[in-house]
């Protein structure tokens, strides 16, 4: 296993580019979500690591080596493509083992190796199929279990669920994360998905533009976004603007927010409240502690969701979003004039 | 199968097509399969059956074939003259489909596909004579290799076998090109990708995935070239000279110059059943393969 370290890396594509000054730190062992909108840059720095494309600037090291100079097949590095990518000529065990014939490993050795990657992924049994005989979470599997047979210095996996249906997704999502974790391999994972870059990642990267916004743990980033585009891009958020003073936001109507941080102050900013931290209250209700924001709201939509209701809420003409939990307790009717309260401790500066 | 099909479920089925495909098999009736079957006919005839001659069935035509070995020389020449030129063109045209399909982009892959096909537009007889001009001593390739070479060479390939090799390749090398230009086009890049990432030079990715993926547009290619190449009789009458007796010929000589249309005939069948049977051997190695 080994760290993977891209520093300072740009890539151009005629005028255009792709990538600009990046910088990340890919732990040993860890599972590393590269977090992105489309045109983000996230395949193109992934596949500079794997050594199909090479950067403008900057340089890459795998396991403290500077691989400028290696090709992809001189990288020992495996990949699970978007498509899976299945060899179509070969059987399931000829993809799997097709990575070591290359390398000249011994047929013993291939056939033991194989079939220790084949139990892994739980694929017992299928090894003289061929790909199309297969269903999209078998392939899936196959794909991960010829990428790993290798025992390759870092796994790199562009959108490998995004081809399979979401209860199959799901349950593949935690398989992967199982088999990351046993064979401790450092894994860089491309997704648009947010969801699942926050429930399989370790540390998370979000790129926009071929910069990366924000970087760390799923859990750091989800609480403290750095920017408007890292909160409303990883889960939701209710954005307000206004000129700072001190740890509050003067709102254009007068209304003021307190911050659990301070800002520069006479500047214009921003702050961000998650919708599952809003609390809805009927504006007959008893009066909230000073630790609180309020603000006076009208229902404009009700999405039932089972487990969750979601509302639109329509505040001086700008649509905020609050989530409550299905607790047995009567929904608001839609049209209802409601106050919303949300913590002081909920209130996200941006800068 | 897990159930049977309705009875007359078939035929339902081959009504609605039958408009489409009614007209097709028309013409292949019409242009096909009358004119062999009177071939077929002819080949077991005595003489041709005009005014003032007489004729009888027999099996003459075909022992003849038998009985000098010229035509069975001359047959196994043709069919050695048919595996070389599908050699070649599978050795340039493989490259050439691989480069279309894969590494060109855009316009530059649309010009360069215009250059495979241009053979197609113009006529065959043509193509040949203007061959015959670049080959024979004091021709195009001989003045060009005098002018710059320091010493004398003569470079006369008119009226040789390399000059039949060269019309026919030229001729053919199109739909080898067309071929595996398809079957190329339609193998995803991602594949490559996984390949070389799994470790494989692209030596193996050519050896293990490239060419056992593209053997389809190969066969096809192959038998559409081995086919009229062992029987073609243009080329080696135009370039080859008296070097440029073949099967084909032979059988030609028969129809425009002999005027014995039952042996013609008789010849023709007989190559029919070999290239089927050559192909019918075959096929269980290529099928293999695919």
């Amino acid at each position: 296993m080994a760290e993977v370290t891209v520093h300072g890396v740009s890539r151009f594509f005629g005028s255009h580019a792709a990538l600009q000054d990046v910088s990340i730190d890919f732990p040993d062992g860890g599972f590393y979500g590269l977090l992105g909108p489309s045109g983000s840059g996230k395949t193109t720095l992934l596949r500079m690591i794997a050594g199909f494309d090479f950067p403008d600037a900057g340089a890459i090291a795998i396991g403290g080596e500077d691989v400028a100079a290696l090709p992809v097949q001189r990288r020992r590095i495996g990949m699970v493509f978007q498509n899976y990518a299945l060899f179509p000529n070969m059987s399931v065990f000829d993809n799997i083992a097709f990575g070591l014939s290359v390398r000249g490993v011994a047929r013993k050795e291939t056939r033991d190796r194989v079939e220790k990657a084949v139990d892994l992924v739980q694929l017992s049994g299928l090894g003289a199929r061929r790909p199309h005989q297969l269903s999209g979470g078998q392939r899936q599997r196959v794909a991960l279990a010829r990428a790993i047979v290798t025992r390759p210095q870092v796994l790199l996996l562009d959108e490998p669920l995004s081809a399979l249906d979401k209860s199959l997704r799901v349950g593949m999502q935690i398989e992967l994360k199982r088999i990351q974790r046993e064979v401790g391999i450092t894994t860089i994972f491309v997704t648009h998905d947010q969801e699942e870059a926050l429930t399989m990642s370790d540390r998370i990267g979000i790129l926009r533009d071929g910069r990366l916004e924000q970087e760390g743990p799923p859990a750091e980033i989800y609480d403290n976004p750095a920017s408007e585009f890292a909160a409303t891009f990883l889960g939701d958020a209710n954005i307000f603007r206004g000129t700072v003073d001190g740890n509050t936001i003067h709102l254009a109507d007068g209304t003021c927010l307190h911050c659990r941080e301070a800002l520069p102050p006479g500047t214009r900013a921003a702050c961000a409240v998650r919708p599952e931290r809003i609390m809805i209250r009927s504006t007959a209700g008893p009066v909230e502690a000073a630790a609180m924001n309020s603000l006076p709201a009208r229902i404009t939509k009700r999405i039932f969701a089972g487990n969750s209701i979601t509302y639109l809420l329509n505040w001086q003409g700008e649509t905020l979003k609050a989530f409550a939990q299905n607790t047995g307790t009567t929904p608001f009717d839609e049209g209802a004039a409601v106050t919303l309260h949300w913590a002081v401790e909920s209130t996200i500066p941006l800068s | 199968m897990t159930a049977a099909p309705p009875p007359g479920a078939q035929h339902s089925q081959l009504r609605p097509a039958l408009p489409l495909l009614l007209p097709a098999y028309l013409w292949l009736t019409l242009a096909i399969f009358l004119p062999l079957s009177a071939m077929v006919f002819f080949s077991f005839m005595t003489d041709l059956p005009l005014a003032d001659r007489s004729w009888a069935m027999t099996l003459g035509n075909y022992a003849a074939f038998f009985e000098t070995d010229l035509y069975g020389r001359l047959l196994l020449r043709s069919l050695r003259l048919g595996l070389e030129v599908t050699l070649y063109c599978v050795l340039i045209g493989f490259p050439c489909a691989y480069v279309l399909a894969k590494v060109l982009k855009g316009r530059s892959r649309e010009a360069i596909f215009l250059l495979v096909i241009l053979p197609f537009w113009s006529n065959g007889l043509v193509r040949i004579f203007s061959w015959a001009i670049f080959l024979r001593g004091g021709g195009v390739i001989d003045s060009a290799l005098n002018a710059v070479l320091p010493f004398e060479v003569s470079v006369d390939l008119m009226y040789s076998y390399p000059a039949v090799i060269i019309g026919l390749v030229h001729s053919y090398l199109p739909y080898m090109v067309l071929t595996c230009y398809l079957t190329l086009q339609a193998i995803d890049d991602s594949l490559i990708e996984a390949a070389r990432s799994l470790g494989a030079s692209r030596l193996t990715v050519l050896r293990r995935l490239i060419v056992p993926l593209a053997m389809p547009g190969l066969i096809a290619g192959a038998v559409l070239i081995f086919v009229p190449v062992v029987g073609s009789f243009m080329e080696p009458r135009i370039l080859g000279g008296r070097s440029g007796t073949f099967y084909g010929t032979v059988i030609e000589d028969q129809f425009v110059a002999v005027f014995n249309w039952p042996l013609g005939a008789a010849l023709s069948f007989i190559l029919l059943a070999v290239v089927l049977a050559v192909l019918a051997l075959a096929a269980p190695v290529l099928r293999r393969q695919t």
